[in-house]
């Protein structure tokens, strides 16, 4: 029967070797993926202020980017591809509650410069490689 | 209660229910704007009543870890809290940030990432505050008389959750990167050092009311948070499926997602078993009823509703619906939010020297808050099965989809109003119990046997 030093053995170690093993593959996401699949020669001034109004306006508790954040609001990660730079920029823009179907968006009223850096940022998540997601749909109506 | 300093638990405790409340609050509003009834838009919006709901869930459930913390360290040590003065000013202090935080989200000023709105100057505040409780637990059990294992497991999940929570504090210009360590603290908080929270809880629960050999809980214990860490920490790969790095975490997140429900299969297992293993019986059987309920519950949620949408093929699909919100429910309900009810349960009438052990009220607010609670889950599970087909397979619009699935939040809010009924003779029955006093002192055995 096992004993208490032996299950002991049994956490100390797996932690040790699963946590290292986590850091090796962390370290190979960070030097190979990461430069071969979100283009990072991109980030761009502009892709990086679209960033920080993405956060200081927590987009993501309404929208998924990605496919993480709330469940609100449309997933955003191909929105350029999907909508363009025109709905992109006007549900940014717009004075009064930007509302598809009667579900509101708060009106933020963006100048024109700050919607374009949005516009910049969503580009640019839309190309990185996201191993196929999201699917595309493949049952017919 | 054995100790005078363990009635600060009480506090964090009274805390805890409330920010709940409000949590709930939040969460009816939310639900009420998915059915499409958003009057309070211009003052709630989504985005804000979303941040506050998880916020506080958090926090709520902090509280409760430390307040247990604070209730076993003493009595497992053997020695009376450092100091109580600064338990307090702690508690006042990191109610002080929460306080902060909602406001300010209310403003619109926080920092959007998911789970850690928690501006960056808070962030800094919640830092000290911490390393604080910890100051305390340590020194604690550092000039205690012993360390045990329970103390020590539980201790090491406190450390490394304040650890953990560096990460999701750097700055990255690159979202996949943002992501990626963002999901180092919330995965490897809720799948890894929160689990030994739990399972030290667990442990010293256990060990009260069943009273089975401290050895041979213990040693079931390092098996149990042993099968967290083997299973959790690799596990973290089913989060970076789609966020821009490499397919490898594909094949190396499914497999390790797939074992994590072991550690909460053993934990389920592990409180029957010992509870039937058992001679002692225990009078209060509330507290039983939450300790068993938890790791069943845990299983159920975390471990079986997860590893239902974190297989890769599956997940491409429900990842990002309304799929994630039905698990995020049930396991955070199940493993930490009933582990706190435990615990509180368990302790107040040591705490109190009021045996209200096994009370009407007390048994109507177990079965209604998880049965409202397990309703909700069925009421997110079709909503999202619904919208996954609908918008991820058929290609139906966003806003088109969330109109056909609009009724299953109606499902959803009655079955809350379930649950929160639950919470409120809950917390009826913790304010029955009266203020924490030194007369409690060396009651409990006395209590026992009566």
């Amino acid at each position: 029967m096992l004993s208490k030093s032996q299950a002991r053995t049994f956490f100390l170690g797996g932690t040790v070797v699963t946590f290292a093993i986590f850091l090796a593959l962390s370290w190979n996401s960070l030097v190979n993926d990461v430069p071969r699949q979100t283009n990072p020669e991109n980030l761009s001034e502009s892709v990086i202020r679209g960033k920080e109004m993405w956060e200081s306006n927590n987009c993501m508790g309404c929208h998924t980017i990605f496919g993480e954040g709330a469940y609100y609001a449309p997933e955003l990660t191909k929105v350029y591809e999907r909508r363009g730079e025109g709905y992109i920029k006007a549900a940014l823009m717009s004075k009064v509650p930007w509302a598809p179907r009667g579900r509101k968006m708060v009106a933020y009223g963006f100048t024109d410069e700050q919607a374009n850096d949005m516009v910049e940022f969503f580009k640019w998540i839309g190309e990185v490689d996201l191993n196929g997601f999201p699917p595309k749909p493949d049952v017919k109506r | 209660m054995k100790y005078k300093s363990q009635k600060v638990a009480y506090w964090f405790f009274a805390a805890a229910m409330l920010l709940l409340v409000l949590q709930i609050v939040y969460g009816f509003i939310m639900g009420f704007a998915h059915m499409g009834y958003d009057g309070l838009h211009s003052v709630i919006p989504f985005n804000t009543a979303r941040a506050v709901h998880t916020n506080l869930l958090v926090v709520w459930i902090l509280l409760g870890f430390m307040g247990a913390a604070y209730y076993i360290i003493p009595e497992e040590a053997q020695n009376e809290l450092v100091s109580v003065k600064l338990a307090y000013i702690q508690l006042i202090t990191f109610l002080l940030v929460g306080v902060a935080a909602v406001t300010g989200y209310h403003l619109n000023y926080w920092e959007g990432r998911k789970f850690l709105e928690i501006p960056r100057p808070l962030d800094w505040l919640v830092v000290i505050n911490v390393l604080t409780f910890l100051g305390i637990i340590l020194a604690t059990l550092y000039k205690g008389k012993k360390t045990t294992t329970t103390a020590l497991v539980l201790t090491m999940g406190l450390v490394f959750a304040a650890l953990l929570y560096l990460p999701g504090m750097i700055w990255f210009d690159n979202q996949t990167l943002d992501s990626f360590f963002r999901w180092w603290v919330v995965h490897l908080w809720v799948e890894g050092v929160w689990e030994l929270i739990m399972g030290g809880i667990l442990a010293f629960l256990l060990i009260k009311l069943t009273g089975v050999d401290r050895e041979v809980i213990e040693k079931w214990l390092y098996v149990i948070v042993g099968l967290t860490f083997l299973s959790g920490i690799l596990g973290t790969g089913h989060h970076y499926y789609y966020i821009g790095v490499g397919k490898i975490w594909l094949i190396v997140g499914g497999i390790f997602s797939m074992l994590e429900p072991l550690a909460f299969l053993a934990m389920a297992l592990f409180a029957v078993a010992m509870y039937r293993k058992g001679e002692k019986k225990h009078p209060n059987k509330l507290a039983l009823a939450w300790t068993l309920g938890t790791a069943i519950l845990a299983f159920t949620g975390a471990g079986l509703l997860g590893m239902a949408h974190t297989l890769p093929q599956v997940n491409m699909y429900t990842h990002g619906t309304l799929v994630t919100a039905m698990h995020g429910h049930l396991a955070f309900w199940g493993a930490y939010g009933m582990i706190v009810f435990s615990f509180i349960t368990f302790a107040l009438p040591n705490l109190t020297g009021r045996k209200l052990y096994d009370t009407a009220n007390g048994q109507l607010a177990f079965w209604l808050s998880n049965i409202g609670m397990l309703g909700m889950t069925l009421a997110f599970g079709v909503a999202g099965v619904a919208q996954v087909y609908l918008e991820r397979k058929t290609g139906l619009e966003f806003g088109a989809v969330q109109q056909e699935i609009e009724v299953h939040f109606l499902v959803l809010v009655l079955c809350a109003s379930m649950f929160a009924t639950g919470i409120l003779m809950f917390i009826y029955e913790f304010y029955r119990h009266g203020s924490p006093n030194d007369e409690a002192i060396g009651m409990e055995e006395i209590l026992e046997s009566a």
